[in-house]
């Protein structure tokens, strides 16, 4: 039996405000919404699968904590990250399953009629922690409410082995699309050659090209959703793919998601895109290669293309609470507890900041200067845009999405399978199904 | 109590289980699936009847052209890789006498493995950094850089292939042994003493009497491959350029994660037509007398 009862707990979480450091920094002034959880309440929660040992060990602690504190118990299931989207779409389907799932990208935007308002909830983090970044109302807002709760995004960066790109001439990290292919073709020519995947993955497959498209100018969409991928800005994003590849280890066109660690953690590729995940394998491994290996080991930004600002895309993480929930209020008091600085916090340093921030305050957790590698990965969440930039989220922007469309034209082009103009013309076509043009 | 005594009713009787788990669990998904074909539901959101909207809109996607494409090249080329060896493998079991049972039992393991579990395994084999049948070339001097297996096309589809073939050989192994023994002894007993050869043992006897079982194993194996989904998830995940997507994964993929659940449906209804295609060979084939003795249709 829990000590605390649940007008404890509703204390608890409104008292937190006035004593949290970060909120103190942001400024804010915020009321904790009135959650009592209900009588003989009890959660379920589906999550994504942990990529580094340390953000699930600390999130079950902390579910630990809530159940304490309100006695209401929580059973945590993970899947794959790649299997919650399926699971996801047949609970908001069939109207069952578990009362919260932690899922990514825009699956609140394809069914947000089956989603609780979280919208109180929202205000309150908001409010408390220096507010959301912009881009967490693209993917969870849906007619001026909050359908879900933003988590963060797995941040992607450059992980360089800095002793290869020594040997290859370069003292800095590129920081425009000329130098990073000046580096590429170096490391290629000295035996170290980069990889970036160009498979049918959804996260890394997906974030690099996304970022190659974007920062060339070219879009997939216009702010109208008129499908614009055609482009001159296109056919250069597609030149310059050509060129990268060329500099590529043998095998990027079948690459999965885990591919890119594993070559990376085997030293057959001494740069990739990628999440703090291989470091993080590299730090903790009681290896001494490995070891060594962390120690040479540096991220860094993509680099900025013509319209001079960052214009990566990360794996969006979200929280849902779907309306059949029976217990709607112990829902919301358990993402709001788990979001608080409290809870949060420790979570990121736990995970050394694999997963960043959605709320502004979070910026100065000290996980993100403990060391200067974890730095490139804080502001993930403020510099990213959304699958589907630049025009509305929904079901035509996850459904071109799901089918690699950019993927597959980026693949298709740097492989030399097909000419350049011709793999946007089949991206033109393919997008043009899901736009309905 | 009197009906308890009435054959016809009492075989309806009891043949209502079974029926209703039919209707439950086959006819049911199978009557959704098409008509959510015929719908534009979406994930979570309930649809309205478009006709052949979706049909129409697959007509035109070169994606799932190739899709149908891939599926028809890996069915055919898996099916008679597995049906050659297969055939093979039952023709040498049943010449072995020692440790025959065990001999068989091991034969059933790819079988009886996981389809994910042998899925992982082959991912490894034919990953492009770490494939054992690479270093094992290169250590024997034969390359000097890993194979391709999953990055180029068609080095691709044969990958997969391969691996349905690894897994589906024991199915057709076991059920043509099955029927292999089946075959009188005083057959080939016969046949010796009037001077056959073992090709025309093989022709004129083996052959004629295992081709039922064939038809029926065979029509198994090609429905079983039409419909593969967990290797090509696993492995490649329709990769390189859907250069493996079949039409399963690919209306897998477009339901699920894409939202788009009636074109993902319609993908798998325009399935149906060779499905059954393959059924109905298989059906009226055993009809015939002359297939049964392994003759021709002239």
């Amino acid at each position: 039996m829990s000590s605390i009862n649940r007008r404890d707990f509703l204390k608890l979480t409104a008292g937190a405000a006035a004593g949290a450091t970060v909120a103190r920094e942001a400024g804010a002034q915020a009321n904790a919404p009135k959650l009592v959880p209900e009588k003989g309440a009890s959660l379920r929660v589906l999550r994504w699968k942990r990529f580094v040992a340390g953000d699930e060990e600390m999130w079950m602690k902390n579910t630990e904590k809530f159940t304490q504190a309100t006695g209401v118990p929580v059973r945590v299931d993970s899947e794959s990250w790649e299997d919650v989207r399926p699971k996801a779409a047949v609970a908001a389907n069939v109207s069952s399953g578990p009362d919260i799932i932690l899922s990514t990208f825009d699956d609140a935007l394809l069914y947000p009629e089956k989603l609780l308002d979280v919208t109180d909830v929202a205000d309150y983090l908001g409010a408390k922690y220096g507010g959301w970044y912009d881009v967490c109302e693209k993917y969870l807002k849906h007619n001026g409410r909050w359908v879900a709760l933003p988590l963060g995004c797995a941040g992607n960066a450059l992980v360089m082995r800095d002793s290869h790109m020594k040997a290859a001439g370069f003292d800095t990290f590129p920081k425009d699309h000329a130098g990073f292919l000046k580096l590429c073709q170096a490391l290629k020519a000295k035996g170290t050659p980069p990889g970036f995947t160009l498979g049918n993955a959804t996260g890394d497959g997906n974030t690099w090209t996304h970022w190659l498209l974007w920062s060339h100018g070219a879009k997939v969409i216009d702010d109208n959703n008129d499908v614009v991928v055609n482009s001159p800005q296109t056919e250069a994003a597609l030149e310059h793919a050509k060129e990268l590849y060329q500099t590529f280890v043998p095998g990027t066109l079948s690459w999965l998601d885990p591919n890119n660690n594993k070559a990376f953690l085997d030293g057959q590729v001494s740069l990739t895109l990628n999440g703090i995940s291989i470091f993080y394998a590299a730090k903790n491994s009681t290896d001494p290669k490995m070891k060594e290996m962390a120690a040479d080991i540096q991220h860094y930004n993509m680099p900025i293309g013509p319209g001079g600002r960052p214009t990566e895309l990360n794996l969006f993480f979200n929280q849902m609470i779907f309306k059949y929930t029976k217990f709607p209020q112990a829902a919301k008091a358990y993402l709001t507890f788990m979001m608080e600085q409290d809870q949060y916090a420790p979570w990121q340093q736990a995970s050394i900041g694999y997963v960043t921030q959605p709320l502004r305050a979070y910026e100065s957790n000290p996980i993100w200067t403990a060391d200067p590698r974890h730095t490139p990965y804080r502001d993930a969440m403020k510099v990213m845009l959304w699958n589907g930039y630049s025009g509305k989220m929904g079901y035509a922007s996850a459904g071109t999405m799901a089918d690699f469309v950019v993927v597959n034209m980026v693949a298709e082009a740097a492989s030399g399978q097909r000419p350049v103009k011709e793999a946007m013309e089949r991206a033109e076509k393919r997008a043009m199904r899901y736009y309905k043009v | 109590m009197k009906r308890l005594d009435d054959r016809n009713w009492l075989g309806a009787l009891f043949m209502l289980p079974a029926a209703a788990i039919l209707l439950l669990f086959l006819t049911y998904p199978l009557a959704l699936g098409v008509w959510l074909s015929l719908t534009d539901q979406k994930i979570g959101r309930p649809g309205e009847f478009v006709g052949l909207e979706n049909f129409r809109s697959l007509w035109g996607d070169a994606v799932f052209w190739l899709s149908v494409f891939n599926t028809l090249f890996y069915t055919a080329m898996a099916s008679v890789l597995k049906f050659a060896l297969g055939l093979w493998l039952a023709l040498l079991l049943n010449r072995v006498r020692l440790f025959r049972s065990f001999i068989r039992a091991i034969m059933l393991l790819p079988f009886i493995v996981p389809t994910v579990l042998s899925a992982i395994a082959f991912w490894w084999i034919f990953d492009a950094q770490f494939s054992i049948v690479s270093w094992v070339l290169i250590k024997l001097g034969l390359i000097t850089e890993n194979v391709n297996f999953l990055g180029d096309p068609w080095n691709a589809r044969w990958s997969v292939i391969a691996a349905n073939v690894w897994r589906g050989i024991p199915f057709v192994a076991i059920s043509l042994l099955a029927g292999l023994q089946t075959i009188p002894p005083s057959l080939y007993e016969a046949a010796t003493l009037d001077g056959a050869s073992r090709w025309q043992m093989f022709r004129y006897v083996t052959y004629p009497l295992l081709t039922p079982i064939i038809a029926v194993v065979m029509t198994f194996s090609v429905l079983f491959t039409f419909t593969d989904f967990q290797l090509i998830y696993a492995i490649t995940r329709g990769g390189p350029v859907n250069a493996t997507h079949l039409m399963a994964t690919l209306s897998f993929q477009r339901a699920i994660p894409g939202g788009q659940l009636a074109e993902g449906a319609a993908i798998a209804t325009a399935m149906i037509p060779f499905l059954v295609a393959a059924v109905l060979i298989s059906f009226f084939g055993l009809q015939r007398r002359k297939w049964q003795q392994g003759g021709g249709d002239a």
